[in-house]
């Protein structure tokens, strides 16, 4: 059962970058206005060596976000005991701010995919996701924030919306959700509704944390846009705008710039999390005023 | 060899290792401690990365069938010049022939 | 939770496969190349993987059959984890059994040496021993030494100058392979792995130490494989790789 006394995330509402090992000097110069970073926590489950040294350097002065791929929290199958074992040992040893996964499953039969793939929405998965997330945050000893996926395609079987989805899944297990906004736009222009929408339906009071990335354009066969959630360039026009409507229904709130391909030197994500504490700050004077 | 010759071997190889040791701590000396970590090591492995919830724009098109791209074409694998300097081509070869480079 | 799972992950894994049924693109059409976008992920996703991975194989057989070696591979062997910097630890074995490159017989040796290099790159961490600590051990009981070796040591033993065509292919003005058999041995001064070739007896000196021989009976087993063994070559190897983690004697603990 939720706890409302217990904090989803300690993130500072301030703008944060998905950490990059190229970029661990420049970030131990001088990290400029970034306010902290975010790994994913397959990458920090080796046994040692630098990646382990690295983040031991970061953790030190900067507040981390364990950000976890694999978990499949949204598999039919129960979850992996032993990848349940190692998040929490990365936890326990790095004391993050925050600990997320996705609204999605990746393993079937002790075969990873290496993807986010999707799940339909229906009472029974909401059920078994349920009992996913309850185990996650019984094993971990934290709450945990569930993000939202990009969506390429919608399951015949899907009974509810997303958000009502993910707002139920809060509901029952306490748990907080991470927002990615450039999710909720590919998805949205993906699927032909409406972003705000999205927006409007979401479960808001419960978001610990915003993610922002870059997207590719495609198309499908029917000339449909297919967006797809690459984070291989710089944030595109459409998501900045979603991002000031999403802090004004919001307030201030952590956000993230990821970028986990071609990734630039480090003024350009630096300048990237500047424009998104630009916005922050925009939202918080107008709630003030 | 006996025993004591043995011994006497060992304790002079210990030996001779630890003087060589000496001489490259020696040359190594002068290395800022702790500075290993920030490197981007040349055999980085790309520092370990490798899981991300990134999607791809590039298409894979193999499939499953390593015959459609290479069907009839197995035993014409291009190399790297060879270590000789004669082109080779994938056909099995005596050994010397069969390096690449 | 629905059954789909398991057909969604063949479909995935097989572009043969028609995609999954009760899929749409949410405008009244069945999902069709949306699909694919999950296939692309995972297809390209762990091809990049591996070769981060096995760049000199990619180097040696090209980045076109590289990633079709890749596309059989995967879907023969996808990840058992989410740990993707381990993922490929049955590449060699694969490449070795590969019919279509069974005539590049040096090709797993080398993925066995980038592969050990990889996992060198994240072994734990050990303090090595200090040199003087041995130079302490009265020099009549040095043969009962037990030496204990650093986690990120490696040792990879073949019949093909797999050192020389590892390095011709990552290093700057390397010298060209010579057809020679080379052992390699991996150490982590800090926190890159360094392979070097072993001398002579090196590998089953080594080995013998990792099943707990005693410097002495290793140095004997090592001498009678390869007569010109050189036990001090080898432990200045191994110093200088920061590769000895303990020396123990028996009876009064460390050395």
């Amino acid at each position: 059962m939720p706890d409302p006394s217990v904090r989803l995330t300690t993130l500072p509402a301030a703008p944060g970058v998905g950490y990059k090992p190229q970029h661990f000097a420049d970030i131990m110069r001088d990290p400029g206005g970034v306010a902290w970073f975010e790994i994913h926590a397959e990458n920090y489950m080796g046994d040692g060596g630098r990646p382990i040294a690295q983040l031991r350097h970061l953790a030190e002065r900067h507040p981390v976000s364990v950000h976890g791929i694999g978990l499949g929290i949204g598999g039919e199958g129960r979850l992996d005991p032993d990848h349940l074992t190692r998040l929490k040992h990365l936890c326990d040893w790095l004391t993050p701010a925050s600990f997320s996964e996705h609204l999605a499953w990746s393993s079937h039969e002790g075969a990873y995919l290496n993807d986010l793939l999707p799940l339909p929405y229906t009472a029974a998965t909401l059920a078994c996701v349920a009992d996913h997330i309850d185990e996650t945050q019984e094993a971990l000893g934290r709450p945990m924030l569930l993000e939202n996926p990009s969506s390429y395609l919608v399951f015949d079987e899907s009974t509810m919306s997303e958000p009502e989805f993910l707002g139920e899944l809060a509901r029952r297990t306490g748990c907080g959700l991470l927002l990615d906004v450039n999710n909720v736009f590919v998805s949205a222009t993906n699927l032909g509704m409406s972003a705000l929408a999205y927006l409007d339906a979401f479960p808001l009071a419960r978001v610990g944390e915003l993610h922002l990335g870059g997207h590719h354009e495609d198309a499908d066969e029917h000339g449909a846009p297919l967006l797809i959630d690459s984070h291989d360039h710089a944030i595109t026009e459409p998501v900045w705008t979603l991002l000031d409507e999403t802090f004004a229904r919001l307030g201030a709130c952590p956000v993230l710039i990821e970028r986990d391909d071609d990734i630039p030197p480090w003024p350009t994500l630096e300048a990237e999390a500047a424009r998104a504490g630009r916005a922050l700050a925009r939202a918080v004077k107008r709630a003030a005023a | 060899m006996s025993n004591m010759m043995k011994t006497v071997a060992i304790a002079g190889a210990v030996t001779a290792a630890l003087a060589a040791q000496a001489t490259t701590a020696q040359a190594a000396g002068a290395k800022e401690k702790c500075f290993g970590v920030a490197l981007a090591g040349e055999n980085d492995c790309a520092a370990g990365e490798g899981t991300t919830c990134k999607g791809t724009s590039k298409v894979d098109y193999q499939g499953n069938a390593w015959t459609l791209v290479d069907e009839g074409t197995c035993t014409e694998i291009d190399l790297p010049e060879m270590a000789d300097g004669t082109e080779r081509r994938g056909s099995p070869e005596p050994l010397d022939r069969d390096l690449p480079a | 939770m629905s059954a789909g799972q398991g057909i969604f992950r063949a479909a995935v894994l097989d572009p043969a496969r028609p995609s999954p049924a009760g899929l749409s693109d949410g405008r009244g059409h069945a999902a069709g190349k949306r699909f694919d976008v999950y296939r692309n992920n995972v297809a390209v996703g762990l091809t990049e993987v591996l070769e981060t991975g096995f760049p000199v194989i990619r180097k040696l057989i090209g980045e076109d059959r590289f990633s079709a070696v890749c596309g059989v591979f995967l879907r023969q062997s996808p990840p058992a984890s989410p740990i993707l910097s381990r993922y490929g630890d049955g590449f060699p074995a694969f490449l070795a059994g590969f019919e279509p490159l069974a005539h590049l017989r040096y090709l797993a040796d080398v993925a066995a040496l980038e592969l050990a290099i990889r996992q060198s790159y994240h072994a734990a961490d050990a303090l090595p021993i200090l040199p003087e600590s041995l130079s302490a051990v009265p020099p009549e009981r040095v043969d009962d030494l037990r030496l204990g070796l650093a986690p990120a040591l490696r040792v990879v033993r073949s019949h093909w100058p797999i050192h020389d065509i590892w390095s011709y292919n990552t290093v700057e003005n390397a010298p060209k392979p010579a057809p020679v058999a080379q052992d390699v041995l991996i150490t982590r001064p800090e926190f890159d792995p360094a392979p070097q070739v072993l001398p002579p007896g090196g590998a089953g000196f080594i080995a013998a130490l990792q099943q707990g021989a005693t410097l002495g009976t290793a140095a004997e087993q090592a001498a009678r494989d390869a007569p010109d063994f050189d036990l001090g070559e080898v432990l200045a190897l191994l110093l200088a790789g920061n590769a000895i983690v303990s020396a123990d004697l028996p009876g009064d603990g460390h050395a």
